[in-house]
Formats: structure tokens, C-alpha cells, sequence
């Protein structure tokens, strides 16, 4: 693969994971356990929702066929779609949806810092600001985790089962495939190897403050490289493109 | 209903250095650093700040204003009219 | 004005109650006269400070009920662009609603007491929002005529007589302008689209003309206590002079849109520099008041859920800090601590 297919499939994935995340938090929206809570998440989604809006006119720019940041976000089936897995799971209660994110950021935070000094030039540019947000997002998260790791029977019971629920979808995080290591190689972009190392440290950590047990090793779940998602992101997709399929070249 | 009342803070904000920080409002949290974040998210969403301090409603210490009168009993210590910055001990009802 | 004609019946206490002489109630009008500002701990007439715990606080559930009919289209906004637009936007109301409350704190009730409020159904939020979101114009009339509404009531409060109240509304008011443009951004690109989006427009303004209209309450001559409100500088306009501006100022709206208001009676009359308009069906409009609107059990099903689904999170965190009391206290972050250096 060259240089540049490396690069553009490496930004439409961060564009992939950025939407999809931003999307799950939208649906979010009055149903936080309390009103500063809504203000939290709508912050989360706005910054995810820019993130993705940077990728993705990024990478029309990279492809150079004229599409347009919509296009990517509403014009793709699901098997274009090239986000993991963890960002596409269901917002289920309050505690699943802190683990999703949770999980994701402490991975997400690593990987923007990494791609922060990639030789890719506007990737950097774009990592740099978004791994403030990003980093202001985990603090959030990590404090929640451990508010209700350490909180009440109940808070810690639930967690720990959105904990054990979602681990499976951790390994993808660091299953590189020929678009990472391209990547790494053509652009001095993230060693997964070393994320992997550095997120197991970090999450251990936060996991001891909230008294959360750290899952067994099991199998893991995958493909989102590939396009090939869990059932939940028909649904998705269906629902956050229906008005650009049902009038196809509209102005809104 | 009455499970898990988050406390009150009262939140305070520098807008630009240079300036003092100035009373902005009020949000609910569970502690200190929950407090700040909350405060950042609501009262600075349009870069309204560069420095946020939080303090607990039932501990800052106000004066009595000029005029207040004797029927609502002024505690000297209570900045606003909050129910709950009142300790009611056990066993007395209907308060 | 997401409180004008909710309660007619009005609750004001007897001026005779507790304490309250007539020379207190002298002193403190004349303050009021002079656009001197209430805070927290002065003294109140009691019917002042319980006439502004309502208004304050069903202005709050209005702020926050409104989330929902808006964002019901979060999820389907279609662009980028207008997605993150919404959710900004939905984002402020959720804020609006936090200063709000907080204002209403300051006045002898709670959160919690104001939440309950809500929930039990005894208090009141604006009836706009029970009307459903059927389309994406929805969100654009939404934006156009309801928060248009808004804007007119909100900025005369700016200048009520009670400081927190004052205050909050100021901070709303700064961020309420774009939430207008942005609604009549939407419709204007509706109407220079294809026919089903012209067609989409038309249709959610059919369906938002009259509620919007409603929204500022019947005539003050049906409500008793408009007149004390006034004095109070609680309300500065009247129900009909509102309305009658908020349609002067919209009416060329529409025509520039190239929309038609769904009102027969609509005319411009050059004598008076205003615009006629029809007849208003009240009956609508005190039915949705008392809970025979298309979403009230919707809505308040929806908060009640999110309330009770949180309960769990909200008591694991108070645990937390009760277990780890003292611990907060020194480690508090840095960047908090310091009177110097904040």
C-alpha cells in the first residue's frame, strides 16, 4: 500500500471512530442522571462531532474526488465504515456508557499524542487540539469510574459488569492491521505495541482507585478495520442518514 | 425522593487575566473536582474563563444585609434562604 | 413568558400574613420604584418571593422539558454542520435551565424541591413543548418562532427587580440570539429547496404559528395578578403587547421565506403600524395546559425515567465523597487552590 492510501484510510478510520462515538452521545441527550451531567456529554459529542468534521474534510482533500465531509458521514454504507467496535456498542445505563468511553479515551488520549508528532502534518495538527479535549474527556471519565467503582454496592456492581461486558472489544484497539503498520512506517505514526503497554498501565491504575476488578483475558471481538460491524450499527447508520437517503441532493 | 442530594457550590470566575474573579452562579456536584468540571462545562462555554473557583454554598460567610428585618431570622452565616443549609436534628418533625 | 398565563388562579399570600405590615410593603415597593435590585437575604413581601419561586422555576422545566422536543432530531440533524449546531444549542438550553434553577435557589427552595415540583406534574412548564417534532423544519420553526417568542420575553427580564433572576436572564440573553438564527437558517434553506422541503417548511408552520402565538398567555385582563407582577417589576409587558410585537416582527419573516401564516385575519394595517390577526382558540391552549396536549405524558414520562435511571449514579457518587470526606479536602487540584495566584 503507498503513502498516501495509508494515510487516508488511517484518517477516515479516526473520522469513523470520532462520528460513531459523537453520534451514541447524542442519543444521550436528556437522559443524564443530572442536569450538569447533560451539559458534560453535549460538550463530549460537540467535541467529537468537530473531530470528525476534521477528519473527514481532511480526508476529502487526500482523495481529491470532490466529496465532502457529509458525504463520508451520511453517503457510506455500513461496510465503509471502518470504526472499532468498542465506539458502536450500545449506551445501555449511565455506567456503560462512562466504561465505552472510558476504555476508548484511555486509548484514544495515547494514540492523539502519538499521532501529535506523526510526520503527517495536518493529522499532528489535528491530534494536537484534539488530544486536549480529549484528555479534559478522560479526566471526566476516570473520576466517574472511580466515583462508582468506590460509590455504593449497587454503582460498583453495575460498573464492573459494564466492565466485563466491554473488554472483549478492547483488543481490537491494539490489532493493527497493513493500514497501521503503513502508517507507522510512511508516517512515524503510533507503535501500537507501545500504546498497548502504556494503556494497560494507565488503566490499572484507575481501576485499583475504583475497586473495579480487571477482566480475565478472553476471547476478543473484531473486523471494524474490515468494515464489518456489530448489528447495532445498522441501526446507527440508518437512523443519523435517513434524511440525506430520502432526499438525495438536498441543501439543508 | 430524598436519596442523593448532590451539595450546592457556588462558583466564581475570571474572565481574563487581570481581572478578579467574579460570582457566576451556582451548579450541584458531588465533590471538588466534580464541582470544577461542572462549573468549567456551564459557565465557560463560550471561553468565558480562565480561572474557576468553586466553593461549598453552606460554607461561605456572608454579611447581614442593611435591611433585613427580624421575621425570617438572618443567620449570619447563610447566604441564601436554603432549606438544607439548615441541620434540623432527629426527632423533630415537620421541618 | 414560558410563564405567562400558566397559573390564572394565581397563588399570593395574604399580604396580613406573618408579619408583614404596610409600611414594609411601602418600603419595599418604593425600592422597587426606584429600580432598586431584591438580592437573596433582603427582605420580601412573601407573595413576591413565592410568585418568583414559580415563574423561576417553571421557566427552568420550560428550559429543560424544551430539550426534547429539539432534541429529537439530534440524531437525524442532516449535516455535520447542523447536527453540532443542535446539540450546541440543546446544549444551552440544559444550561439555561441550570443558572435558572440556581436563581431559584437563592429563594428558600431546592433542586430537588423544584425537580419534584415538576415531576409530580404540580408545576407548570411553557405548554409549546408539548407539541411533537414530526419533521426537520420542526426544529427550524422551533427555533424561528418559539425561541423568537422568547427573546422578546426574556430581554425586559433582563431588568427584573430580583437580582439573580436579573442576572441569569442577562447570561441567557447573550446566548439566546443565535439560537434564533439558527432555526431561520434552517427554514430559509428549506424554502429555496425542492418542493418537499418548501412543502416541509410550510407544513411545520402550519402546525407552529398558533402555539407560538399562545405562548405569551390569554389577555392580562383574564389574569388577577399580572397588575402585582407589574408593580413588582416581575413583568414589565403586558401578555398582548408582546404578542402583538412578536407577530409585527415575524409576519415580514414569513413573507420574506416566502411562507404563508396560517391566519386569515392576518393584515398588515398602515394606520397603526401593526398587524391585525385572527381570533385565538384558548380552548387549546388551557387543554394542553392541563395535560391533554399530544406530549405531555411523553415528556414528563421521559424526565422521570432519566431522573430514576440516574438515581443509582447520583447515590454511588454521594457515597464516594462521604467516604473520601476529609480526602477532597487535601487534595484538592491546584489549579483551585490560592487566592493569589487563581
Amino acid at each position: 500500500m503507498d503513502k498516501q492510501e495509508a494515510l487516508l484510510k488511517y484518517v477516515l478510520r479516526l473520522g469513523d471512530n470520532a462520528l460513531v462515538l459523537g453520534q451514541k452521545l447524542s442519543e444521550l441527550v436528556t437522559q443524564a442522571p443530572e442536569l450538569e451531567e447533560e451539559l458534560a456529554n453535549a460538550n463530549f459529542a460537540l467535541d467529537y462531532i468537530g473531530q470528525a468534521r476534521l477528519f473527514y474534510s481532511y480526508a476529502a482533500e487526500l482523495e481529491g474526488k470532490g466529496r465532502s465531509e457529509d458525504d463520508f458521514a451520511f453517503l457510506r454504507d455500513g461496510n465503509e465504515f471502518r470504526n472499532v467496535l468498542l465506539v458502536e456498542q450500545p449506551n445501555g445505563h449511565f455506567g456503560d456508557a462512562i466504561v465505552r468511553q472510558f476504555l476508548f479515551e484511555s486509548f484514544y488520549a495515547l494514540q492523539l499524542e502519538a499521532l501529535a508528532r506523526c510526520s503527517a502534518p495536518r493529522v499532528a495538527e489535528i491530534a494536537a487540539r484534539a488530544v486536549k479535549e480529549i484528555h479534559y474527556h478522560l479526566r471526566h471519565v476516570s473520576q466517574w469510574l472511580v466515583l462508582l467503582g468506590d460509590g455504593t454496592d449497587e454503582s460498583h456492581s453495575r460498573v464492573q459488569r459494564s466492565l466485563d461486558d466491554h473488554w472483549r472489544f478492547t483488543g481490537e484497539l491494539f490489532a493493527g492491521d497493513e493500514v497501521d503498520e503503513a502508517f507507522e512506517r510512511e508516517w512515524d505514526g503510533p507503535r501500537l505495541a507501545e500504546l498497548e503497554q502504556d494503556w494497560n498501565e494507565k488503566l490499572d491504575t484507575v481501576l485499583a482507585d475504583a475497586t473495579l476488578t480487571r477482566p480475565a483475558a478472553q476471547w476478543m471481538d473484531g473486523g471494524g478495520r474490515r468494515g464489518r460491524h456489530t448489528e447495532h450499527f445498522g441501526y446507527l447508520i440508518a437512523e443519523m442518514q435517513f434524511l440525506q437517503r430520502a432526499y438525495p441532493g438536498a441543501r439543508w | 425522593m430524598a436519596d442523593e442530594n448532590w451539595p450546592l457550590y457556588e462558583v466564581f470566575i475570571r474572565s481574563r487575566s487581570g481581572l478578579s474573579h467574579r460570582h457566576a452562579g451556582s451548579v450541584h456536584a458531588a465533590g471538588d473536582q466534580m464541582a470544577l468540571d461542572h462549573a468549567r462545562d456551564v459557565y465557560t462555554r463560550r471561553n468565558e474563563g480562565v480561572s474557576i473557583w468553586v466553593v461549598r454554598s453552606s460554607e461561605i460567610v456572608a454579611s447581614d444585609p442593611a435591611e433585613s428585618a427580624a421575621f425570617f431570622d438572618p443567620a449570619a452565616d447563610k447566604i441564601y434562604r436554603h432549606p438544607t443549609f439548615y441541620e434540623i436534628p432527629d426527632g423533630v418533625e415537620n421541618l | 413568558m414560558y410563564t405567562q398565563g400558566l397559573d390564572p388562579s394565581g397563588a399570593s399570600a395574604d399580604p396580613k400574613s406573618g408579619a408583614e405590615t404596610s409600611a414594609d410593603l411601602e418600603r419595599f415597593q418604593s425600592r422597587i420604584d426606584a429600580e432598586q435590585k431584591v438580592e437573596p437575604k433582603d427582605w420580601m413581601p412573601e407573595a413576591y418571593r413565592k410568585t418568583l419561586v414559580r415563574q423561576i422555576s417553571q421557566h427552568a422545566h420550560s428550559e429543560i422539558i424544551g430539550m426534547q422536543p429539539e432534541g429529537n432530531w439530534l440524531t437525524r440533524a442532516p449535516t455535520l454542520k447542523r447536527k453540532a449546531i443542535l446539540l450546541a444549542k440543546v446544549q444551552d438550553e440544559a444550561g439555561h435551565g441550570l443558572y435558572l434553577y440556581g436563581a431559584g435557589e437563592t429563594l428558600g427552595t431546592s433542586r430537588e424541591q423544584m425537580v419534584d415540583g415538576l415531576l409530580s406534574g404540580k408545576a407548570k412548564y411553557s405548554s409549546i413543548f408539548n407539541y411533537p417534532t414530526l419533521t426537520w423544519a420542526d426544529v427550524g420553526a422551533i427555533g424561528w418562532l418559539v425561541d423568537g417568542a422568547a427573546i422578546m420575553n426574556q430581554i425586559p427580564i433582563c431588568r427584573c427587580s430580583y437580582g439573580p433572576y436579573a442576572r441569569a436572564m442577562v447570561r441567557i440573553c447573550k446566548e439566546e440570539s443565535f439560537h434564533q438564527r439558527q432555526g431561520f437558517e434552517i427554514m430559509l434553506e428549506l424554502s429555496r429547496g425542492s418542493k418537499e422541503q418548501k412543502d416541509m417548511a410550510q407544513d411545520a408552520l402550519d402546525r407552529w404559528w398558533w402555539p407560538s402565538v399562545m405562548m405569551f398567555g390569554p389577555s392580562d385582563s383574564e389574569s388577577k395578578h399580572s397588575a402585582q407582577s407589574m408593580a413588582w417589576k416581575i413583568k414589565r409587558f403586558s401578555n398582548d403587547e408582546l404578542r402583538q410585537k412578536f407577530i409585527d416582527v415575524t409576519a415580514p419573516q414569513a413573507e420574506f421565506l416566502g411562507l404563508r401564516i396560517p391566519d386569515d385575519k392576518l393584515q398588515y394595517d398602515a394606520e397603526s403600524g401593526h398587524y391585525r390577526f385572527g381570533e385565538i382558540d384558548w380552548r387549546e391552549f388551557y387543554d394542553v395546559l392541563a395535560g391533554n396536549g399530544p406530549c405531555n405524558r411523553q415528556r414528563l414520562r421521559h424526565r422521570q425515567k432519566a431522573h430514576d435511571e440516574g438515581a443509582w449514579v447520583r447515590a454511588g457518587a454521594k457515597a464516594y465523597a462521604a467516604k473520601h470526606e476529609g480526602h477532597s479536602r487535601t487534595s484538592r487540584p491546584r489549579a483551585a487552590a490560592g487566592c493569589q495566584h487563581g
